[in-house]
């Protein structure tokens, strides 16, 4: 059985204007141990995707279909259900690590917090065991640094104490959501580096959500994209990164930075925005933006299978794209 | 944090006082009629007398620089109006029915209104939460001179449950009305503030952080929500808690309580200069103190606050 398999996900938020269609029919699967990257622009449903999962979505917000966890579904689980999986068996890590920590209580008790809550550890012991996590993610001092509030750490520190926070019951499954994009760039390599590691060393199963796919190569087994909440192209990271069959995924391909460009050469784009989740158009939903569009791509993409175990939603075969 | 206190208090609050005085003692100055002249058909020579003796043939400058060197000394002067008392004597005589009535109903305010705005933020947009705000809104348009006489009406004329006033040194039966028409405004207010900033704090990331940690419904409330959601309601607790136990003039009069509020009434209508000065001294030191206190319990409760 996989770890996670989420199937016909959607989730859509209830506002004035009308329904907005956050997530539309995503499936996946996550193998214990393995990490997923999913990728897409800002707005394509990703965080939501994963505040499903844990059942954080805000008021308005609804989820339908199933994610199951060890067989157990999480969309429509009771609180008190899902209390026994968060933090525990499931932990997230935050886009945002100055907000994302209680201003007002020490990092000591927001650590220990969890352990006294799953594991019912008495307090010296959670104390002892949140300083060999924070010790994990390379925090000097971490019992001095306990006894400190959240704005006396910087933001890089934040998400180390975050990502401590999140492995100190050794999760199965860990989502990260943009982890590193709030952060320095000399900060986001060493806290990919820990997010590399760490998940190996405790066997947790990883979601790396993220807008830059160069945040997922090296560090993910398998890649989803996303485009205004649906699947683009699913499959190996390797097979993904080396032959794209999607023209949106070779789009995002092609707007990274590359080391290798001439001096003063422009960075490629997308032209274009992501549509409005409000009224999504009746076919593909890149179609507008696309390069590669003809008639067939006014009705709805359905996302198949080709090379065995890759999945993408395209009405052009792959042979026939023309972009690189 | 010893520099913050004393910054607070000589750059501040004393400036501030000082200004306070100034103003009240010209201001009543120059309000019509005086404390003597209601008492008709006095002889000229009586009334240059009484004025000699409390000082009120000086210039102005003179007096107001003899009330401060007076009030420097903690002595607020004679009463103009009741002859052998010192304002001193009758505000050690009413300020502690004030004060006892006022504590009361600050803290059934501060219970009440506090659990209600809680209940309503979490109950967000339900019929409990419109009717928690209705009620508060009740409160806020209700002025106690109708709700007064309403209570006094159904539960000591009507139900003959409670008296219908007096203070009888603070018993039980006679503070119950009193309380319940004093904390209703206030008990509206805080529910509002209450209600608004839970809402705003249990949205914020920190909150789904706590919420991801598994952690139980009732432990992120009192431990995580309820400290930063308690943030505003504080800033109104200081002039609020002032307010309350330096007495209502409405309330006392009402239940017939002899309590700072009816002094102040009398004082003014009498022009009884030492008095009103004495208690704008008294009202406006509080004022400022409970002000500074609130800014002290900020950085208590914020830690953010505390390195200055």
């Amino acid at each position: 059985m996989p770890l996670l398999e989420v199937d016909r996900l959607n989730v859509r938020f209830a506002t004035p204007e009308g329904e907005v269609a956050a997530v539309s029919d995503l499936s996946f699967t996550l193998e214990a141990g393995h990490a997923l990257g999913i990728v897409g622009e800002s707005g394509s449903g990703k965080s939501q995707m994963a505040f499903a999962l844990l059942g954080l979505l805000a008021k308005n917000g609804r989820a339908t279909g199933s994610a199951r966890y060890r067989g157990e579904n999480l969309i429509g689980a009771s609180e008190a259900q899902l209390n026994r999986r968060r933090g525990s068996e499931i932990a997230m890590i935050y886009q945002d690590p100055m907000t994302s920590l209680n201003p007002y209580l020490k990092v000591g008790e927001q650590l220990t917090e969890v352990l006294r809550f799953h594991k019912g550890m008495p307090h010296k012991a959670a104390y002892a065991e949140a300083a060999l996590l924070l010790d994990a993610v390379k925090i000097a001092e971490p019992r001095k640094r306990m006894g400190m509030y959240p704005h006396e750490f910087s933001g890089g520190m934040r998400q180390r104490v975050v990502i401590a926070m999140a492995l100190l019951c050794q999760p199965k499954l860990l989502i990260a959501d943009e982890p590193t994009t709030a952060l320095d760039v000399t900060v986001q390599a060493q806290i990919l580096k820990l997010l590399h590691e760490l998940p190996r060393d405790f066997a947790s199963a990883v979601i790396m959500i993220t807008h830059d796919l160069g945040v997922i190569a090296g560090i993910c087994d398998e890649v989803l994209v996303m485009y205004a909440g649906r699947a683009m192209e699913y499959g190996p990271a390797q097979a993904i990164f080396d032959t794209p069959s999607h023209p949106y995924t070779r789009g995002l391909l092609h707007a990274l930075p590359r080391m290798d460009r001439t001096h003063g050469e422009r960075l490629a784009t997308i032209p274009g925005n992501p549509p409005n989740l409000l009224a999504l158009p009746p076919g593909c939903p890149f179609a507008p933006r696309c390069r590669e569009r003809f008639e067939a791509c006014l009705k709805p993409a359905p996302l198949t299978v080709f090379d065995g175990n890759r999945q993408r939603a395209c009405h052009r075969a792959v042979p026939e794209l023309t972009i690189p | 944090m010893l520099k913050f206190v004393l910054r607070r208090l000589f750059l501040e609050a004393i400036p501030t006082l000082l200004v306070l005085i100034t103003l009240t003692f010209f201001l009543i100055r120059l309000a019509p009629g005086g404390p003597f002249s209601s008492e008709i058909s006095v002889p000229p020579e009586v009334l240059a007398n009484i004025q000699a003796q409390y000082r009120l043939d000086q210039p102005l400058w003179r007096q107001y620089l003899h009330y401060l060197n007076d009030l420097l000394h903690g002595d607020l002067g004679p009463s103009f109006k009741y002859k052998d008392f010192s304002v001193n004597d009758l505000v050690n005589k009413a300020f502690p029915v004030s004060l006892r009535l006022g504590l009361f109903a600050f803290v059934v305010a501060l219970v009440v209104g506090v659990t209600a705005g809680v209940i309503a933020a979490l109950r967000q947009n339900t019929w409990v939460d419109y009717g928690v705000m209705a009620a508060a809104m009740l409160g806020v348009v209700i002025p106690n001179f109708v709700l007064a006489p309403v209570l006094m009406l159904i539960f000591a004329v009507w139900l003959k449950v409670l008296p219908p006033g007096g203070w009888e040194g603070g018993k039980a039966m006679f503070v119950v009305l009193p309380v319940a028409v004093l904390c209703q405004h206030y008990i509206a207010v805080i529910a509002r503030i209450t209600r608004g900033s839970m809402i705003e704090v249990l949205s914020s990331p920190f909150i789904r952080t706590a919420r991801a940690k598994g952690l139980p419904l009732g432990y992120i409330l009192r431990r995580h929500a309820l400290k930063p959601a308690l943030l505003p309601v504080l800033s109104y607790l200081g002039p609020a808690f002032v307010g309350v136990i330096t007495g209502s003039i409405v309330v006392e009069s009402f239940f017939g309580i002899p309590g700072i509020g009816q002094l102040f009434v009398n004082g003014a209508l009498n022009r009884d200069y030492t008095m009103v000065m004495g208690l704008t001294v008294l009202i406006g030191t509080l004022m400022i103190l409970f002000n500074a206190v609130v800014d002290i319990l900020y950085g208590l409760i914020d830690p953010r606050m505390r390195i200055r």
